[in-house]
């Protein structure tokens, strides 16, 4: 079975190569990038004025399920992943049972195995339970196929604990991806501190509970042979922080979420839960921070956070709502909006922090359209405009923050080892 | 037409104007308010501990010839686990007239609203208005010194944890007032989220010149010993007493005083005319009617 696509304008981010080329697939492989011609084709998908790109790779996503199925299934999940244009997406640990056991990786892994339309890997939990009390069995969860150790959703407050898990698992050469916030200081807060919240009489998180433990996180990495990868990071003094981490030398990487590089703590004017986040939206000065760290290339991923809740779980008080926005279906088309159209960064570099740079930072082979790899490519028409319709997303989680607003840039198809695995609306498009 | 009070903040000028003019007119003659409320039903919910503030919305209701019904939060199905959307979509389809809720948590009236087209009569929100304290301390004022327009005035304690500094900020931006705040730096908010409110730098210079004093309940349980070290601390430093209480400052306070932290008991015992906290709590009453006419009869 040979397929191939025509004419796409094609970005290959480990090649640092962009311009019009024909893709081959063979068998679920890429075969051929370039011109191709002279050889027996079985289908021709005409990309002309698409974007071909690799499917993107997502390295901080929460799927729910097990345990918390009425808010996200390892199905719905991976459908809205591939709706997205995501072929390889890592998910969190804090699920129910908690992924710190070698049983609930074989579950996770087995569901999306069977399911065959995206790469789906596990993180698992740094502690038993996320209770930060514990380690986890980290070396049987790697040998079980955990690609890294989080206790997202909440930080690992224990010093020791911390230190103590980074020196166990030096000689994985995994990551330990880092929610960081200091929970003596963010409390009960529910949104950015600052003057709406001060309006609205909601508890704010300051800046500073994320910078400060970056901060200490970062100096106790040092003492180890650990990568430390932190996640979301929202606060401008944290970019600060991590800037000169880089400049040091140190073995530290940093992913930003699109919500935090294109909305505002405006947003939770009237009570909207839909825009309560953890880390929060934060300030215009943030927001512009994390866009200049974007453009100067220190970042190393852009992630979705992908976090789905029920109706329920959003309808009520901001206090009593969950944090967390659906991300996977609106991920591209706020990058393209935000940061390309803005002219922040190009189009090629949006994809490779979409793709090759989050890969290669999780020392994953994946996030490339280069011959002989898995054929996952996404065709993108950068130029349609859409309203975001939240009724309308394939993820259980309808939670945004983007309802209503009009984006630019679509996917129109996902290709996972050769197979569509997403086929979107284009006008005349066949 | 029905019409919520949610807070200051959704409010007009003329409407506060009007609410204050009502509960006026109310204190000088029961004629005008007698038979308002007549085969009228107000359920009340309080999440939250309250004494006066119930109690003045249940005589309030009750003068006006209205029945109240009172949920029991402790008994209730909320505290079955019932969710706040289901508990408002079946208390309103018993069509009451208004619903008067307290709750702990900020936004909560606000968020009632949305699903209901029952008047709901903001009764403290968490952190973030309280109203009727605004309206009545507005009657008091209006009372005492016979205007509402350019006042100085200072309210002294928790700010970021008080709903009635936040309902003030609203009234000083409607009657341009010259407000300020004072207290503990812990207690106080970024001068940056309040252009319409100075903060003050000392104690004396937050009791000069004022026409009020608005004093706040200092409450150690909300997150005891980070704020504030001590009580004593704060009466010390932050309390009025006889020797640094300006005479010619009417005193307010929305209660429960603590005597002698945030205001000294020889104070509020011997300056009884300038110490206007029995007079607001009976304005309390005429207030609360003059909102439910503004809600429920327009």
């Amino acid at each position: 079975m040979r397929i191939v696509i025509r004419n796409a304008y094609t970005i290959a981010p480990s090649s640092s190569f962009e311009g019009f080329a024909d893709i081959a697939i063979k068998d679920g492989y890429i075969e051929m990038v370039g011109d191709v011609v002279g050889i027996s084709i079985d289908k021709e998908i005409d990309a002309t004025g698409l974007v071909a790109a690799p499917g993107f790779v997502d390295v901080h996503v929460h799927l729910r399920d097990p345990g918390f199925t009425q808010k996200e299934t390892i199905e719905t999940g991976l459908q809205a992943a591939v709706k997205g244009g995501f072929t390889t997406v890592f998910c969190m640990p804090n699920t129910k049972p908690v992924i710190d056991n070698v049983q609930t990786v074989e579950y996770i892994k087995n569901k999306a195995k069977m399911l065959d339309i995206c790469d789906l890997y596990p993180i698992g939990a740094i502690s038993k339970n996320e209770d930060g009390k514990e380690l986890s069995d980290m070396l049987s969860l790697h040998k079980a196929g955990c690609v890294a150790f989080s206790d997202d959703g909440v930080p690992v407050m224990n010093a020791e604990l911390l230190r103590k898990a980074l020196i166990y698992s030096e000689d994985l050469n995994v990551p330990l991806t880092l929610h960081e916030e200091d929970k003596n200081i963010s409390a009960d807060g529910v949104v950015n501190e600052c003057e709406t919240a001060f309006r609205l009489g909601l508890k704010g998180i300051p800046n500073v509970s994320e910078s400060s433990i970056i901060a200490r996180d970062i100096e106790i990495a040092r003492s180890t042979d650990a990568h430390l990868h932190i996640c979301h990071v929202s606060a401008k003094e944290s970019i600060e922080v991590l800037r000169k981490a880089k400049l040091d030398g140190n073995n530290v990487t940093f992913e930003v979420m699109p919500h935090h590089f294109s909305l505002t703590d405006k947003e939770i004017e009237g009570y909207n839960t839909y825009a309560k986040v953890n880390p929060p939206l934060r300030g215009e000065s943030d927001v512009e921070a994390v866009q200049s760290a974007i453009a100067s290339g220190i970042v190393d991923a852009i992630a979705t956070d992908h976090a789905p809740h029920d109706e329920d779980s959003k309808r009520c008080t901001m206090q009593k709502a969950a944090f967390g926005i659906s991300g996977f279906e609106t991920a591209f088309a706020v990058v393209n909006t935000y940061l390309v159209e803005k002219g922040i960064i190009g189009l090629a570099d949006a994809v490779n922090f979409m793709t090759y740079k989050p890969a290669k930072t999780f020392n994953l082979d994946a996030g490339s359209i280069d011959e002989g790899k898995y054929a996952n490519i996404v065709l993108i028409d950068k130029n349609r405009q859409w309203n975001v319709d939240r009724f309308k997303f394939v993820s259980k989680g309808k939670n945004t923050p983007y309802h209503g607003k009009k984006l630019k840039g679509l996917i129109v198809k996902t290709f996972y080892r050769g197979k569509e695995v997403y086929q979107g609306e284009r006008d005349g498009f066949v | 037409m029905y019409k919520n009070f949610l807070g200051i903040k959704d409010l007009q000028k003329n409407d506060v104007e009007t609410l204050v003019a009502t509960a006026i007119k109310y204190k000088q003659s029961m004629e005008e308010y007698k038979n308002l409320l007549k085969d009228k039903v107000i359920i009340t919910i309080f999440f939250e501990n309250s004494t006066r503030t119930r109690t003045s919305f249940e005589i309030a209701a009750k003068k006006m010839g209205g029945e109240i019904v009172n949920i029991d939060y402790e008994k209730s199905s909320l505290k079955k686990g019932e969710t706040d959307f289901d508990t408002i979509q079946n208390l309103s389809a018993m069509h009451p007239d208004a619903f008067v809720v307290r709750h702990y948590d900020s936004g909560y009236p606000n968020f009632l609203s949305k699903f209901t087209d029952i008047p709901i009569i903001n009764a403290g929100d968490g952190i973030c208005e309280h109203p009727s304290q605004a309206v009545l301390d507005l009657v008091t004022m209006q009372e005492v010194k016979g205007r509402l327009d350019n006042l100085n005035v200072c309210i002294i304690g928790d700010i970021t944890n008080s709903r009635v500094a936040r309902s003030h900020l609203e009234t000083a931006k409607m009657f341009n007032w010259n407000l300020s705040f004072y207290g503990p730096k812990t207690m106080m908010p970024k001068k940056e989220w309040i252009k319409e409110a100075k903060i003050e730098t000392n104690l004396e210079k937050a009791l000069c010149d004022k026409d009020f004093i608005i004093l706040l309940r200092i409450q150690l349980e909300r997150n005891s010993g980070q704020n504030l070290p001590s009580l004593g601390e704060y009466a010390k430093f932050f309390g009025l007493n006889q020797n640094n209480t300006p005479k010619k400052t009417y005193i307010m306070h929305p209660g429960p005083v603590n005597r002698n932290v945030e205001l000294s008991s020889y104070v509020m015992d011997n300056n009884k005319n300038k110490t206007l906290i029995t007079k607001q709590v009976e304005n309390g009453v005429f207030a609360r009617m003059a909102v439910y006419n503004f809600c429920i009869n327009g």
